[in-house]
């Protein structure tokens, strides 16, 4: 029964690690995806301007 | 961690390489040439991307703004960008991957991509179509409201597709899908029409859905080959 409740512990604590990691890298990737790809400011907009229209993001 | 942060950066700087040279090669030339039909229309408001007449802008951009000269710089700053587009995706990618927990390759990698392109590109684009400069869109802040909700939608009903154990959640997964589509994207009023030759945007949604599908072959397979070899 121990031996049971220590797997699921586990199991839960890997689970845990791999939400935190993926959470952390995720933001990481989407806080990229604004500035490069969303972010409204004019030089910002300017500078990425070819790449968001080829990735077919909204532009302007 | 490293091994993620290893195989997103090797996939962001080959996924980036590949999706530049594609883009100057086929895409960036219809940019341009649309740029011509949009500088020849009458100018309507002194900016340095014409909203067309009517066309409610939520944002103005600066004419005075600094942005990269014609040429070398404009294609630098373009890579750049892509760089930021292709880690971006790379970092969601191999967050994907640690979250699954599975064993993923360069062939599970490729797969891993094909969502990627369904979520990112795909889903988003069958409501907003690929836009060339000068073409007539609704205001960009609703846009990118609903393009966002579209991926993170189309990105939870795959994963409940493809992961949930019960058919409920699989039917769940549709729907989420389906869900975007049946609210609707924003558009401009009916009617309203730019300055591109519908010939030429035509020929560009097609090409940078082309593109697209490239990147996303190449950063599945490389995030997915790469995990595999640091683990």
């Amino acid at each position: 029964m121990s031996r049971i409740a220590a797997h699921a512990s586990a199991g839960l604590a890997d689970l845990s690690g791999r939400l935190g990691q993926a959470g952390l890298l995720a933001l990481v990737g989407l806080a990229f995806l604004f500035i490069t790809g969303f972010a409204g400011a004019d030089v910002l907009h300017n500078a990425a301007h070819d790449a968001r229209h080829a990735f077919a993001f909204p532009c302007h | 961690m490293r091994r993620a942060l290893i195989a997103a950066l090797v996939a962001a700087v080959v996924g980036c390489a590949v999706v530049t040279a594609a883009q100057q090669a086929v895409v960036v030339p219809l940019i341009l040439k649309a740029e011509t039909f949009e500088d020849a229309a009458p100018k309507a408001e002194p900016q340095a991307h014409s909203h067309a007449p009517g066309t409610p802008a939520d944002h103005h951009h600066d004419a005075d703004a600094w942005s990269p000269a014609d040429g070398i710089e404009r294609i630098a700053f373009t890579a750049l960008a892509n760089l930021g587009v292709s880690l971006g995706f790379a970092l969601l990618l191999v967050a994907g991957f640690t979250l699954a927990g599975r064993e993923v390759d360069g062939q599970k990698g490729l797969l891993w991509g094909a969502a990627g392109f369904a979520c990112f590109t795909l889903a988003p684009t069958l409501g907003l179509p690929p836009e060339l400069p000068g073409s007539v869109a609704a205001a960009v802040g609703p846009r990118q409201v609903w393009w966002f909700g579209t991926a993170l939608a189309t990105g939870v009903g795959l994963a409940l597709i493809v992961f949930g154990r019960h058919v409920a959640l699989k039917i769940l997964g549709v729907a989420a899908i389906v869900i975007p589509h049946v609210v609707g994207a924003p558009h401009p009023p009916a009617g309203e029409a730019g300055g591109v030759p519908p010939e030429l945007a035509a020929q560009f949604a097609v090409l940078s859905l082309a593109v697209a599908a490239l990147f996303w072959g190449v950063l599945g397979w490389v995030s997915g080959t790469v995990w595999r070899k640091a683990s």
